[in-house]
């Protein structure tokens, strides 16, 4: 394994977790409501992940059951924003601080225990080719699927009736509704794909990444995830190109700190928020584009009248 | 005149029906036309809708026929458009009921109410901006359409009926007449037998107005029934077999519009007789009030409109009126005259003499100005705080001894927003009151007055009267006038041509962002500000009239 077959293998897996969540948030913003609670919808399927993973011995279980907890975390959102139309920035601070809580609890007694670890798929042929074959055919699924998601998130956004469904409620919920619709469904819907997409990337964390339950090892990227959304102009693949910057700038500067360049960290810890936020907002100068991008509806509250 | 065009209509119905079934319209259209004489299409049977304690529906009767164009008319609050929201399924009556084609009808939401054959063009545009023409139409067919034949059949319709459309276009980039056709071309996808219109016209040039009612005529003569709602009397003569008229919820006559005059109708929908706006001619003109040179601006946003060396006087003793159809840049220019945006460079903007061209609004209102923007909540009143607040926020700057050592007189305050409520009509106000709490056209009452209490030099008002009762606005339209021949320059923003051939002196027309010279009102017709409109004198794109005709 050479350098550079190392240093990709690494991005890849700084960049995973962020994709995965930053896909899900950009359905749900898409369809007008603004999650911030990402970081805790990941720290609870992180550790529910590693916990299944743990007791079953299966990962690949651990996985569905970390995408599964983030939906379940994420209901008290649902009834707070959708039911009572209460405020999505109070109740998404609330599900972010609950989330990590919650993952606290139920990881108290996994702390230090060895985890068990997602296999790489082993293609035969493709993944033994040098270089191409770890690079490209030899992650496990996971790495997959947030790619295979990505492309399906683009595709249904703007190829299909849901997608335009969706976009719509995002843009005027009040026309929506006039014409129909059911724009709290469909938020509902949008919501739980989000929990589950954040679930995912926790899981990703704890049976991939780092097989192992530490707390707060979400370390701020759900946030970051949230940024990300922001910054690509709610289009799915810029998502993917700042989680896969950001992924490069991070690695990057690791190795910047390991080569004992004498950098302070601090700079080198800042460099990929800066890096990847002067990329995105370069990428969004055309601010006609990027308003004609933008859920006109995000973050305001929807009440039909009766 | 109506009875005539009426007995026409029925005549061409069945005849207009082969016609629409060789266009691939299906059957019905035919048997439903013969027995339309006298069966109505929809009947409205004693329906009853509560806000709270407010009755907006109490006990209404209307009986919809085949081929009609059935006008409901009322002022504002007068529960039209619950009316049509129930019919539409939007909202659900508490008591009453409807019969659709003589049977029980009972629509839970509007997509049962478009499976029963019932289309509605809505008053504000229930459209989603950053999508295409043919993704808004989409998203109100039921059935999940592949795009390419929609294309197909939303160009089909739109020649059938004469409403050029192109299903590419990002809707954020029309013009108010071309989103209107959207509107209609979506509701006539659907091929209702029933169509609803929630004031179309209210946002149209007199030609594109024209244009509709050709469409209205042709749709009526295929046997469908149309209630139409406006506030346009003049329309409802020209095109309306009946009207209905409503005020206070209930409905109060029913009538054939050409057999009275508009004067008649508009008694009949207040419930009383309205003032008559008199107008003397201006006296010797004086001074340059307000004086605008080369005004030139970008815009402030991707849907906003730039400004384009834009001139102007406005000279005291007169009203000086700016029609043009909404979106053409009228919030830039009223921002760029109150001070809201700065003009780029000095020498732009003058008000009694004093370049405020790069001066905020306060300033602006010192040196003798007073403005009233378009929006009455949010932008020219809080509706959390009282009118005595409300009064203050746009006169804490200027004397009057309101603020006094950078206190607050809250005394004087409270008796000047007592004499704004006093003078100006304000019914149901007091100074201790919240904004919120007031109809629209008393808070109008109230913001205006707020202003022409404090006898500005130069007063700018964004549509003094958009959505005010016949009553108030007339009120209101002679306060302008009187304000300029005291000794002021006005300047009236507006998209309704009535208006402004009541209250201006002389006229100009803005179109994308673009000015007219003010040419003198009595030389003008409404045809002549129409083709202005359509951006006649627009010196960047010449007479391209390519935004507002087919």
């Amino acid at each position: 394994m050479n350098g550079l077959e190392a240093f990709l293998l690494t991005v890849i897996a700084a960049a995973t977790p962020l994709l995965l969540a930053a896909t899900g948030e950009l359905v749900v913003e898409r369809a007008g409501v603004l999650n911030l609670g990402v970081e805790g919808m990941m720290a609870t399927g992180a550790v529910v992940a590693f916990a299944v993973a743990l007791m079953s011995g299966s990962p690949l279980l651990g996985v569905l059951a970390g995408a599964l907890a983030g939906m379940v975390v994420v209901l008290p959102f649902v009834f707070l924003t959708q039911v009572l139309a209460a405020s999505q920035v109070a109740s998404g601070l609330a599900l972010a601080l609950f989330g990590l809580g919650l993952s606290g609890l139920i990881g108290e007694g996994f702390v230090g225990q060895p985890g068990v670890r997602l296999e790489k798929l082993h293609i035969p042929g493709l993944s033994d080719i040098p270089f191409i074959g770890p690079v490209i055919f030899g992650h496990d699924v996971l790495v997959y699927l947030s790619f295979f998601m990505t492309a399906l998130v683009a595709w249904l956004l703007f190829r299909t009736r849901v997608g335009l469904l969706l976009r719509a409620v995002g843009t005027n919920h009040d026309a929506a509704h006039a014409l129909g619709h059911p724009v709290r469904r469909i938020r509902t819907l949008a919501i739980l794909f989000g929990g589950l997409m954040a679930g995912l990337a926790g899981a990703y964390l704890s049976v991939s990444y780092t097989p192992q339950w530490v707390e707060d090892m979400t370390a701020g990227r759900g946030w970051i995830a949230l940024a990300l959304v922001v910054f690509a102009t709610w289009r799915p693949l810029r998502v993917l190109a700042g989680a896969y910057l950001f992924g490069t700038v991070w690695i990057l500067g690791l190795h910047a700190q390991a080569s004992g360049y004498g950098l302070p960290p601090q700079l080198l810890s800042a460099l990929p928020y800066l890096a990847t936020i002067i990329a995105l907002v370069i990428i969004a100068r055309n601010r006609t584009l990027t308003l004609a991008n933008t859920p006109a509806m995000i973050g305001r509250p929807f009440m039909p009248e009766r | 005149m109506a009875r005539n065009r009426r007995r026409t209509s029925e005549e061409k119905a069945p005849g207009a029906a082969p016609a629409g079934a060789a266009a691939g319209k299906g059957s019905g259209t035919a048997a439903t036309a013969e027995t339309a004489t006298d069966a109505p299409l929809l009947e409205v049977c004693g329906v009853v809708r509560h806000f709270g304690m407010l009755a907006a529906n109490d006990d209404v009767w209307l009986s919809l026929k085949a081929g009609e164009i059935h006008a409901l008319l009322g002022e504002n609050g007068a529960g039209k458009s619950t009316l049509v929201k129930i019919i539409y399924g939007v909202l659900r009556p508490d008591a009453g009921r409807l019969l659709l084609h003589g049977k029980p009808f009972h629509p839970a939401s509007p997509a049962q109410a478009r499976a029963a054959g019932i289309g509605m063009v809505f008053q504000h545009f229930s459209l989603f901006e950053p999508l295409t023409v043919a993704e808004n139409i989409a998203l109100a067919l039921d059935d999940a359409h592949e795009m390419d034949a929609l294309k197909q059949r939303i160009l089909q319709v739109s020649e059938e009926y004469g409403l050029p459309l192109d299903p590419d276009a990002m809707v954020a980039d029309l013009s108010v007449g071309e989103r209107q056709r959207v509107e209609i071309v979506r509701c006539l996808l659907a091929d209702p037998r029933i169509i609803i219109l929630d004031e179309p016209t209210s946002v149209l040039t007199p030609q594109e107005a024209q244009a509709l009612f050709a469409t209205l005529k042709k749709l009526a003569a295929e046997g469908r029934g149309i209630l139409y709602i406006t506030h346009r009397l003049e329309e409802v003569r020209e095109i309306c077999d009946r009207a209905t008229i409503m005020r206070h919820g209930r409905v109060v006559e029913e009538i054939t519009p050409s057999e009275h005059s508009a004067r008649q109708i508009a008694r009949l929908m207040v419930g009383a007789d309205v003032h008559a706006v008199e107008a003397p001619p201006p006296a010797d003109l004086g001074v340059p009030a307000l004086h605008v040179r080369d005004l030139t601006l970008p815009a402030d946003g991707p849907f906003g409109t730039a400004l384009f060396e834009v001139s102007l006087d406005v000279r005291i003793g007169e009203v000086v009126a700016i029609a043009g159809v909404a979106g053409n840049g009228q919030r830039a220019l009223f921002a760029a005259l109150s001070g809201e945006r700065l003009a780029q460079n000095r020498g732009a903007v003058f008000i009694m003499g004093h370049d405020v061209s790069r001066l905020g609004i306060n300033a602006r209102r010192q040196a003798g100005a007073a403005f009233v923007p378009e929006e009455r909540m949010g932008h020219a009143a809080v509706a959390e705080m009282t009118l005595a607040e409300n009064l203050l926020l746009t006169r804490h700057a200027v004397d009057d001894g309101l603020v006094r050592h950078r206190f607050i007189d809250h005394d004087r305050v409270r008796a000047t927003a007592q004499r704004v409520i006093d003078e100006y009509d304000v019914r149901n106000a007091a100074p201790g009151r919240m904004a919120s709490a007031l109809s629209g056209g008393n808070l109008q009452k109230f913001i205006m007055g707020r202003e022409l209490d404090r006898r500005p030099k130069v007063l700018v008002v964004n549509q003094p009267t958009w959505g005010v009762d016949a009553g108030a606005a007339a009120l209101i339209r002679q306060a302008l006038i009187d304000l300029a021949r005291h000794g002021a320059g006005v300047l009236v923003i507006s998209q309704d041509l009535d208006e402004i051939f009541e209250v201006a002196d002389r006229i100009a027309v803005i179109s994308r962002g673009e000015l007219s010279a003010a040419r003198p009102a009595s030389e003008l017709t409404r045809e002549d500000i129409g083709l202005m409109m359509a951006g006649a004198h627009e010196q960047r794109n010449g007479g391209d009239s390519r935004r507002t005709q087919a």
